[in-house]
């Protein structure tokens, strides 16, 4: 192993689709013990490059070479028994069974029972716990996934890739659904990985991140490699630019709506799960941008979800435009002109086996009907118009919804909702999971939509995005609020403060 | 872009060919099927067969159209069959010939025709209220609940007709005419003539192609079962779409049980023991898929015809019926094998 420089390099790898060259030539050496950011837009390239070296795609041309050997691989398993371990976006675990049969499945210890081989628990057990020592996790290997949370299933993915003596892991937005105090356990772990000698590609849309903790920092633009930089020469800015290919000096559109009376009042509003928010009152006013922060398990989407009629509680008083009106139902809040973007978009949001057309007019139906029937000729008409409007690429609109990328999903939803010309918008992560481009799309459709005097509450995760974007924000620690800060004035720390109050 | 799928590329002409075989598949075999049959058997081809696997087809078809929709919002209904032969016994008991000497009801007075009838599609609504009510607000998986009333129908059926001191006789006798509605036909020329019962199976048809393409109703089923959280979010009523879909489905059992009940001019407590899995085998091979969202009116139909059109030709061809047992499973499971292909991604 030392005797390369390079535990992995990529030669020249093309790959291209019917229609798409995705990977145009890229090549990339991956040093050991190193951590190797890889950025890009969605769309330029960097999953199409990492399923190429997993083995799930056959590139068209170019050489995998690993430790000094030329290799190609048939599937997956032949990467993982080279020392390849992915670790993907989504996890796929299985919930109902324990943990260590999660991280041992298709490769159990076995044990002689005459002619019979069966499964060797105890084995398993003392390799999990050997495995858990070595990377300083706390976890009891008899648990069920289903009892714990994303990050404690990420990190036993991790333990998995370790246990293989993977040399190479890739991890796929590894932080995407953690909270900061899990994604500093996350580095540890990877610091703990580096010192070890395993290289870490490093998938992520997060810069401070990147800057953090990566060694160095390969960057993609439509299926070609701008370059492979080390992170200490490179500063957010530069990453953006050199993403984009053209200065982003601006992260954030500029804003000058003005809020205006109050529009929305919820009071005292409390869950009947006692762990979920209790007696949070807020307002909201026309023409404004109310941030919601805090950490995850805050309980601010369950908060919203309540308001917007998804969920039950016990208390409180919701007071729209004067009158006392609480919603039961979807429908009712719909009714009544609000509307909720979902934070999960997979779950809750698309419907991935219906059309582009069929996804943006699923909470409309009801104004596209004349004398008991579906106008489709209108519905293509609003469809078009959206499509351009929020730029969503599409082939088509009855381009099936699962073909499109996240970003162009998200903003597929998000027509939906705007053609119900919603007086409140509430918006959950409505940039999760999508690029530079179109977050900055997203959030100028925001600022339009405030200027022209709909009121939105965005819950967000990321702080830069709560102060770039909100006129007041309002912060959660447990289910609780712990205030309300003026958008102009608050600071990263103060909202760090009060997300933590209780903890 | 990455994950598209795509087909092989070469031969513009071939890849077109190969993509529409791919997505008419079954459209592709039926003809086939029928033509081949027709060159051992040119009597297949004859207007009296044609007409006849089309009446046969009619009733099913019916039954199918109310099990599709259930099975785009990823459910199903195992009560289908038993809730028409319920529903053929209700209309038949009702439309015995006055002068007929073992009357179910002997002292029940003459109704007009589309009484009797009318009873019979509100027997089967009221079983797919039933249905519809556990499945959306009880939420038992509709497997379990249509099982049970699977078992009650057949049950209260037995207890309607199996009346002492007459015994679970057939109701027979039926009058003439309800059994021409289903028999009967407008002619045309010679041996061509249209049945009064394709012309209603055919109504059926432009009916539920409408409900599922151009009514809100329509869209919310295809939402509800591609993805029925993300449907509750949007302001579907997601409970309500449920049931009326069940209750629609009765209904539409109540109809095919009074159309049955006329073409056989009789009905017994065991009519349509099974039909439910006919009807889901056709659904499913005419690619309406059992997760849900997928599927059209128009494949329903295919695949009906599908089965209809091989138990006609078997039976031609002189193939035992255990044999034909045997090919219809096949078919079954070839079918979704190749259907499913349009749904595999490629690498």
């Amino acid at each position: 192993m030392a005797a390369n420089e390079y535990v992995l390099e990529l030669n020249g790898i093309s790959k291209g689709f019917p229609g798409v060259q995705a990977l145009d030539s890229v090549s990339i050496k991956v040093r050991p013990g190193s951590v190797h950011a890889l950025m890009g837009e969605n769309g330029a390239g960097k999953s199409t490059l990492m399923k190429c070296l997993f083995g799930i795609y056959m590139p068209d041309e170019g050489d995998i070479v690993i430790d000094g050997e030329k290799l190609v691989f048939a599937n997956a398993r032949d990467a993982l028994n080279h020392g390849i371990s992915m670790i993907h976006q989504e996890l796929l675990p299985i919930l109902y069974r324990s943990v260590m049969e999660n991280l041992w499945l298709g490769r159990f210890p076995l044990r002689s029972f005459g002619p019979l081989k069966l499964v060797n628990h105890r084995k398993m057990l003392a390799d999990t716990k050997a495995v858990f020592e070595e990377l300083k996790m706390d976890i009891d290997p008899n648990t069920w996934l289903v009892n714990l949370s994303v990050s404690k299933v990420q990190l036993i993915e991790i333990a998995k890739a370790v246990s293989r003596k993977s040399r190479i892991i890739i991890m796929d937005e590894p932080t995407s659904s953690l909270t900061e105090n899990e994604v500093e356990h996350l580095f540890e772990i990877i610091r703990n990985l580096k010192s070890q000698g395993i290289a870490i590609i490093y998938i992520s849309h997060k810069m401070e991140e990147i800057l953090k903790i990566g060694d160095e920092v390969s960057i993609m633009r439509d299926g070609k490699l701008v370059g492979t930089y080390p992170a200490k020469e490179l500063t957010t800015d530069l990453i953006i630019s050199r993403m984009v290919g053209r200065d982003m000096s601006n992260r954030f559109p500029h804003r000058d709506n003005v809020p205006g009376e109050v529009v929305l009042r919820v009071e005292n509003f409390s869950s009947p799960e006692p762990k979920s928010f209790q007696n949070v009152s807020f307002d909201l006013r026309r023409g404004e941008v109310l941030g919601v922060s805090g950490l995850v398990g805050a309980q601010r989407t369950e908060l919203m979800e309540a308001v917007f009629g998804l969920r039950p509680v016990v208390s409180g008083t919701v007071i729209l435009h004067d009158k006392v009106r609480r919603f039961r139902t979807a429908t009712e809040a719909i009714r009544e002109k609000v509307a909720l973007l979902t934070e999960d978009r997979r779950s809750t949001g698309i419907f991935p086996i219906l059309s582009v057309y069929d996804n943006i007019l699923a909470a409309n139906w009801r104004n596209y009907i004349r004398r008991f029937l579906l106008d489709l000729k209108r519905g293509e008409t609003a469809v078009a118009k959206s499509i351009e409007a929020l730029r969503i690429k599409t082939p088509s609109a009855h381009t099936l919804m699962q073909n499109l990328s996240g970003g162009n999903q998200q903003k597929a939803i998000f027509s939906r909702w705007l053609l119900l010309d919603p007086e409140i918008l509430i918006l959950d992560e409505p940039t999760r999971g999508i690029d530079v481009g179109a977050k900055y799309e997203i959030y100028s459709i925001i600022a339009d939509l405030a200027k022209r005097g709909k009121s939105i509450i965005m819950i967000s995760s990321e702080l830069p995005e709560i102060l770039g974007m909100s006129d007041r924000i309002m912060v959660m620690c447990e289910g609780r609020m712990t205030g309300i800060l003026d958008g102009k004035k608050a600071g990263q720390e103060e909202i760090m403060r009060l997300s933590t109050q209780f903890m | 872009m990455a994950n598209a799928a795509t087909l092989d590329s070469g031969n513009p002409l071939l890849r077109s060919v190969r993509e529409f075989a791919t997505k008419r598949a079954i459209l592709l075999v039926l003809i086939v099927l029928v033509l081949l049959t027709g060159i051992f058997e040119p009597n297949f081809l004859s207007w009296d067969n044609l007409i006849n696997v089309l009446m046969i087809t009619s009733v099913y078809v019916i039954i199918a159209f109310g099990e599709g929709p259930i099975l785009l919002t990823k459910g199903v209904d195992l009560s289908a069959g038993r809730v028409v032969g319920l529903t053929a016994c209700v209309a038949a008991s009702m439309l015995q010939r006055a002068n007929y000497e073992d009357k179910i009801f002997p002292n029940f007075p003459a109704m007009p025709l589309l009484v009797p009838i009318a009873i019979a599609i509100v027997a089967g609504l009221v079983v797919g209220l039933v249905n519809g009510s556990i499945v959306a607000h009880l939420k038992v998986p509709p497997f379990i609940t249509t099982l049970g009333t699977m078992v009650i129908a057949y049950g209260v059926v037995s207890l309607y007709v199996d009346r002492p001191p007459r015994g679970a006789a057939p109701i027979g006798g039926l009058r003439d005419d309800f059994t021409n509605i289903a028999n009967g036909a407008i002619p045309i020329s010679g041996n061509l003539r249209i049945p009064f019962i394709v012309i209603i199976a055919a109504a059926v048809f432009v009916f539920m192609w409408v409900l599922l393409n151009r009514t809100r109703l329509g869209k919310n089923i295809y939402a509800i079962g591609a993805n029925p959280d993300a449907a509750e979010v949007s302001g579907v009523n997601v409970n309500r779409t449920l049931t009326v879909v069940y209750i629609l489905a009765g209904a539409l059992y109540g109809l095919a049980g009074a159309l049955q009940a006329a073409r056989q001019g009789s009905a017994t407590n065991n009519l349509g023991y099974t039909w439910e899995l006919d009807a889901i085998a056709a659904c499913v091979i005419g690619g309406v898929s059992t997760t849900g969202g997928i599927g059209t009116v128009g494949g329903m139909l295919t695949g009906v015809l599908m089965l209809t059109f091989m138990n006609n030709a078997l039976v031609f061809l002189n193939v035992s019926p255990y044999w034909q047992n045997i090919f219809k499973g096949i078919i079954i499971v070839a079918a979704v094998a190749v259907d499913i292909r349009k749904y595999i991604r490629k690498r």
